[in-house]
């Protein structure tokens, strides 16, 4: 999050709106928005619905043993179309902007 | 403190590999080059191994002034640094790698899933919008207000969507 917060100028430069998701409440969001500045949209599933039907349901992962959602990135085109998707297999392991850019590159 | 009492090796390489283990989440872990594969660390790992292989060897010296106290600290110091790197293995090579497979994630070329969620002040966002609302624009969040009224006319070649496991 902190490298798509830093690169947040360029990813718009090339027309992409990073969205972050997660099981976390949107008050939980809220705060982790103010504390690390972030300034781009996060989104709260807390009942995983959409992470389900994106088939990234980490069962019993998160820290009181609730289902979260497992690290995966997703570039969707204007007719919401994938375009170009990541799912590490280690989550230190994160997409990097620059990546991203370089795909962005490709979008009409 | 007598240089040829303190087995200075010995110490250090129990130190550096404390250090090649919390230098990961501490240090190299804000850095890609450093992250994907940690080789820093492994690299710290072998510098420590060397300072202990060396502090050992004079341990088990005979001219030691303590040979017992040298030779139980030695294999506990030892013994330890082996535990830290073990654990690291573990962590980086194992742990943070039990994630699930994730065969049904729409595929390039495919339609992503529409959906539409809260957004950090509870208000409800679609993909739809997401693509559409024009970048710099409102789609109803912290940041999202606009900076230039002339490309607040634009909308996003693209959305990225990021799922990550939570901030709890």
């Amino acid at each position: 999050m902190r490298s798509i917060q830093s690169s947040l100028a360029n990813l718009e430069e090339v027309g992409i709106r990073p969205v972050a998701i997660s099981v976390d409440p949107p008050a939980v969001s809220h705060d982790l928005c103010q504390k690390a500045g972030y300034t781009f949209d996060f989104l709260s599933d807390p009942k995983a619905y959409v992470i389900r039907r994106y088939d990234l349901l980490h069962a019993a992962a998160g820290i009181n043993g609730q289902d979260i959602a497992r690290p995966a990135e997703f570039l969707v085109d204007s007719s919401g179309t994938v375009r170009w998707v990541n799912l590490t297999e280690n989550y230190w392991v994160r997409a990097r902007p620059e990546q991203i850019i370089e795909v962005a590159k490709t979008l009409r | 403190m007598n240089i040829r009492k303190f087995n200075w090796p010995l110490w250090t390489g129990f130190l550096l590999s404390l250090i090649a283990f919390l230098s990961y989440p501490l240090v190299f872990i804000w850095f890609p080059v450093t992250r994907d594969f940690p080789w820093a660390n492994l690299l710290l790992f072998g510098l420590a191994a060397a300072l202990l292989l060396f502090g050992i060897r004079r341990a088990f010296a005979t001219d030691r002034t303590h040979p017992r106290r040298s030779k139980i600290g030695g294999a506990i110091l030892a013994t330890l640094s082996v535990a830290i790197f073990g654990f690291f293995i573990l962590v980086a090579f194992i742990i943070a790698r039990q994630l699930p497979a994730s065969h049904g994630a729409p595929q390039v070329g495919q339609k992503a899933p529409a959906f539409t969620l809260s957004d950090i002040n509870d208000k409800p966002v679609s993909l739809s919008q997401l693509l559409s609302a024009p970048l710099n624009g409102e789609t109803g969040s912290a940041g999202a207000l606009a900076r230039n009224a002339q490309e607040a006319t634009i909308p996003p070649k693209g959305v990225l969507l990021i799922f990550y496991r939570g901030y709890w």
